[in-house]
């Protein structure tokens, strides 16, 4: 069957993890690890007479985040409430934004560009409240009850909505990444917490019926979810049968998408203008006040990381998509390194390495001075790039610098002459037929010269040990008399 | 006896007399009274003789004294207070026990105001008589067969039986003026945003406001100056201001269309008489409010959309009635909520989920904001040429308990008094005389932040009453 296009479209919710206090109440935001409902008072569990007051905060952060995805900022944002009765609700209303019967979210339009400079659209940003965290003894299924912790009732959520600009679902993984790149280089979201960010997609196949997925609770959940979708669609419309407008869960220990309602079951929220909270004023001076206050976001880092540093544009993308890769670079360079050997190391070998021992970027084993060292070892000519990725890989394990490492084990390079001609002669000596053959091929004198390295455990200094090898060959063949 | 002033009282008291006696005259009056009139749902005895104490040591300690030093004060049971049970009327909230004190309610306390009980009211507001009160209907002081107005009956009837010489009431739609009329006694709704909401269980959150009752004028405008003010936990409260008060004589307003149908001739020929004689005193000219004639739907639609969304929360989960645990958290609901809820909360809910369902919204609750903006429109091109605009606060004269039956021609009791609400405009009603035997009051509205120019006039009336 011939490929269809594919769409996707991207809800995504995130807490706004920095605040001190939830969105209406004084209430601690961090409810991570509290015992339940310990982080409660009357406003976010809704007792009666309660009013909202909304966090300024919280919309200096909405503010900050509409800025960095290039939205424009409504003068004038409404609180809605959004009806339904839910057990993790308090109040059976949730107090959120709506664009539409009069409603003004936060910000409307904008849009992010992902890695390869793809531009994906924003169609709205809004600030909301997050539902309490509903718990069972158990499994869904076999719990008796249903317990209601009330701690995250009422924590700050922004919800970024995008246009179906995404084409396949690593399109909407890169997405993801970048936008949790951007908040928390902000400041105002960590999205490694757990629950922290979640995500909503909806998915169509050559432009027909708009499936929802909801549920889905990491990225690489999001890629794998929109990956099960769109094969199970795929094989609908390959048997002639109608994808039906739905919306489905996604169930990660299957991992399949489970049909939760058709389209016309969808409730009727009854949004109506929430009367507890007036229309807030957003003016220009506060905009711009923000904005004064931004950090570099990504994309200015990757654009500068070209003009000042001269880096390559797949390096200076991914190092400045990634707050802390950005920040080791910054220290190294700032600490003699050169810019673009540091820009390979960390994207290559350090990114590989430090996943495979299951290490943050952000441990202090990862030390800019180790990089540097080993940038400065290798550009000295005292190791080969081949040593160079052993000491790096024990240096982040160990914690060792990696000079002492080099030290320690004697990798240093062999650049003595007279030692390698022994080295060299002892190999001639060893491989007389190969020598003959390599006066004629050069793929064996690469034999010859890997047996030196061979001799030397690796160090023998690889431009030096080309040399003295061609020499004694051209040696050989201008003159000295077969015996 | 003929029960003095509430700044006699508090005079009294701030020069010695006992506070604890005082209360303690009243609670033995409220024990062998009230069970008649039905004006409280709770009694704070114990509560307010604690104070009542702590007030007596504090003036012998030579604190500095409140404005309400040792003033008892009628709570309508929609006000949160920290420990004392609030009902709103409710089976729902029959054991609701609030951890808070509501924003009103501190600064009586810091007023040095003694909170004497919780007054009866319609449940949730809901009603113009407290006939819909889960604890019974309050009844007239002035005629026990009759009602004593609503939703605020109970705080209505404690002042006019001398229980407390201040109260408060609560006004969505006319639930402090329609009593206060009842019963013969001052109320005023305050403007939208003067007194904060904070801890008043809302009803319909954009048109109520927290309201003052009193025996006369100066009680009432006593007990405004403690309960207005910013606050910050209400964020529709605004910053105060003051209306000023010109040199030249006052020029009052009235619509015609406050003497529409539905308007009983007794009312309507007791006030016409009254504004006649105010006429030596004061410039009143007829005019015309066109927009009047569309509040009563206008404010119903807005008022029971609202309802139906606050009054979701109550679902028993976490506080509130809880009956029988159903099969999942649904059921468990509609037990409990069938169970809290009376018949006219029911019926609100009910009309107000449909007029903000999709498909409806637009014809009912959109059309009924526009409308409200035409209204307040109305106002306030009537104020550019007067002063205040006047009319009967209530259409018909107090009526017999259970004379009214159908639902539709109790919300034709509002007709004189949403209006204020739905513009956001302070209203009061000052009683101006008799019509068979019954009180008449009458209603002046001022525009925002006219407060003083209600007073003002209320003065006129009580004299001329
Ligand atoms: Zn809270």
């Amino acid at each position: 069957m011939a490929e269809v296009p594919i769409r996707i479209g991207l809800e995504i919710h995130c807490q706004l993890t920095n605040l001190r206090t939830k969105l209406f109440c004084g209430c601690p935001a961090d409810y991570r690890g509290s015992p339940p409902n310990t982080h409660i008072c009357p406003i976010c569990m809704g007792l009666p007479g309660s009013l909202p007051s909304p966090n300024k905060k919280a919309i200096e952060d909405g503010v900050a985040v509409a800025i960095a995805l290039n939205s424009e900022i409504s003068k004038r944002m409404t609180f809605f409430r959004k009806n339904y009765f839910y057990p993790d609700l308090p109040k059976n209303f949730q107090i959120s934004q709506y664009d539409g019967g009069g409603g003004v979210p936060l910000a409307r339009g904008g849009y992010l560009h992902i890695e390869g400079g793809k531009r994906i659209r924003i169609r709205r940003i809004q600030i909301e409240e997050d539902p309490a965290k509903l718990a069972y003894e158990g499994t869904i299924d076999d719990s008796t009850a249903t317990l209601v912790d009330n701690n995250r009732a009422g924590v700050a959520l922004l919800e970024i909505v995008t246009e179906p600009d995404m084409e396949d679902p690593k399109e909407a993984r890169a997405f993801l990444e970048k936008l949790r790149g951007i908040l928390e280089c902000l400041g105002v979201s960590n999205g490694e917490l757990e629950g922290a960010m979640r995500c909503d997609a909806n998915i169509s196949l050559g432009g027909g019926t708009r499936v929802e997925i909801k549920n889905i609770s990491s990225f690489k959940e999001v890629e794998r979810a929109l990956t099960f979708e769109i094969t199970r669609q795929r094989q609908l419309l390959a048997r002639d049968i109608e994808v039906r407008r739905e919306t489905r869960h996604w169930d990660d220990v299957r991992r399949i998408t489970v049909s939760l309602r058709a389209k016309e079951e969808e409730e009727d929220y009854r949004y109506f203008p929430e009367p507890d909270i007036v229309p807030i004023e957003i003016s220009e001076d506060f905009i711009e006040g923000i904005r004064k206050r931004l950090p570099e976001l990504p994309d200015q880092r990757r654009e500068r990381y070209i003009r000042q540093f001269g880096l390559q544009e797949h390096n200076a993308e991914l190092i400045s998509s990634d707050n802390a890769l950005s920040k080791l670079f910054e220290e190294c360079v700032r600490m003699g390194g050169d810019p673009i050997e540091v820009s390979n190391w960390l994207v290559g070998d350090l990114i590989s390495f430090t996943r495979e021992l299951g290490m943050e970027l952000t441990d202090p084993r990862v030390s800019p001075s180790k990089i540097v060292e080993l940038v400065k070892l290798i550009r000295s000519g005292s190791i080969s790039t081949k040593i160079a990725k052993e000491v790096l890989m024990e240096s982040l394990r160990s914690d060792e610098s990696p000079e002492d490492i080099v030290k320690r084990r004697g990798l240093l390079k062999i650049s003595d002459e007279a030692l390698l001609r022994d080295v060299v002669e002892e190999v001639f000596t060893e491989n007389e037929k190969a020598v003959r053959e390599a006066l004629h091929d050069e793929d064996v004198v690469n034999f010859l010269i890997g047996q030196v390295m061979r001799k030397t455990k690796g160090k023998a200094d690889p431009n030096l040990t080309y040399e003295i090898v061609k020499g004694s060959l051209e040696r050989i063949k201008g003159g000295a008399p077969d015996s | 006896m003929l029960p003095r002033s509430a700044i006699e009282t508090r005079e009294e008291l701030a020069g010695g007399a006992s506070v604890e006696e005082y209360v303690l005259s009243l609670l033995e009056r409220i024990r062998r009274e009230d069970p008649k009139i039905n004006s409280f749902i709770t009694i704070c005895d114990g509560p307010a003789i604690e104070a009542a104490k702590a007030l007596d040591r504090k003036r012998r300690e030579g604190g500095k004294l409140g404005p309400l030093f040792g003033l008892a004060v009628a709570v309508k049971d929609n006000i949160c207070t920290k420990g004392v049970r609030t009902t709103c009327g409710s089976r729902m909230l029959e054991g609701f026990v609030p951890p808070y004190d509501a924003t009103v309610i501190r600064r009586l306390k810091g007023a040095d105001a003694i909170v004497i009980g919780k007054t009866n009211m319609d449940e949730f507001a809901m009603g113009s008589s407290t006939e819909n009160s889960y604890f019974g209907p309050t009844r007239n002081p002035l005629d026990p067969e009759r009602v004593a107005g609503g939703s605020s009956g109970g705080s209505a009837a404690a002042v006019a039986s001398a229980f407390a010489p201040l109260a408060l009431g609560s006004d969505t739609g006319g639930s402090v003026r329609c009593p206060a009329s009842f019963c013969s006694i001052v109320g005023l709704k305050p403007t939208y945003g003067t007194v904060s909401r904070y801890g008043l269980i809302s009803y319909a959150n954009s048109l109520e406001q927290i309201g003052p009752m009193a025996s006369n004028i100066g009680d009432c405008e006593l007990l405004f100056d403690v309960i207005r003010g910013y606050d910050p936990r209400d964020n529709t409260s605004l910053p105060q201001k003051r209306v000023e008060i010109g040199e030249g004589g006052l020029r009052i307003g009235v619509p015609k269309e406050f003497f529409m149908e539905g308007v009983q001739e007794a009312v309507e020929k007791c006030v016409r008489d009254f504004l006649d004689k105010m006429g030596s005193l004061v410039e009143v000219e007829e005019i015309s409010l066109p927009s009047l004639a569309y509040a009563l739907p206008t404010y119903y639609i807005i008022a029971m959309s609202e309802a139906s969304s606050n009054l979701a929360r109550y679902d028993g989960i976490r506080y509130g009635l809880r009956g029988e645990d159903g099969s999942d958290w649904n059921e468990t609901y509609c037990n409990n909520r069938g169970m809290g809820f009376g018949q006219e909360v029911k019926r609100r809910i009910i009309l107000g989920t449909y007029a903000l369902s999709a498909g409806y919204r637009n014809r009912y609750y959109i059309r009924a904001q526009k409308i409200r903006t035409l209204i307040r429109e109305d106002f306030e091109r009537a104020f550019k040429e007067f002063d205040l605009i006047a009319g009967p606060t209530m259409p018909v004269l107090p009526f017999r308990i259970g004379e009214k039956l159908d639902p539709v021609e109790v919300y034709m009791c509002d007709i004189e008094t949403v209006p204020a609400n739905l513009a956001g405009i302070p209203a009061i009603s000052v009683p101006c005389g008799m019509s068979q035997g019954l009180p008449v009051g009458l209603q002046l509205m001022a525009p925002p932040f006219g407060e003083e120019l209600l007073f003002r006039a209320g003065r006129i009336v009580e004299e001329l009453a």
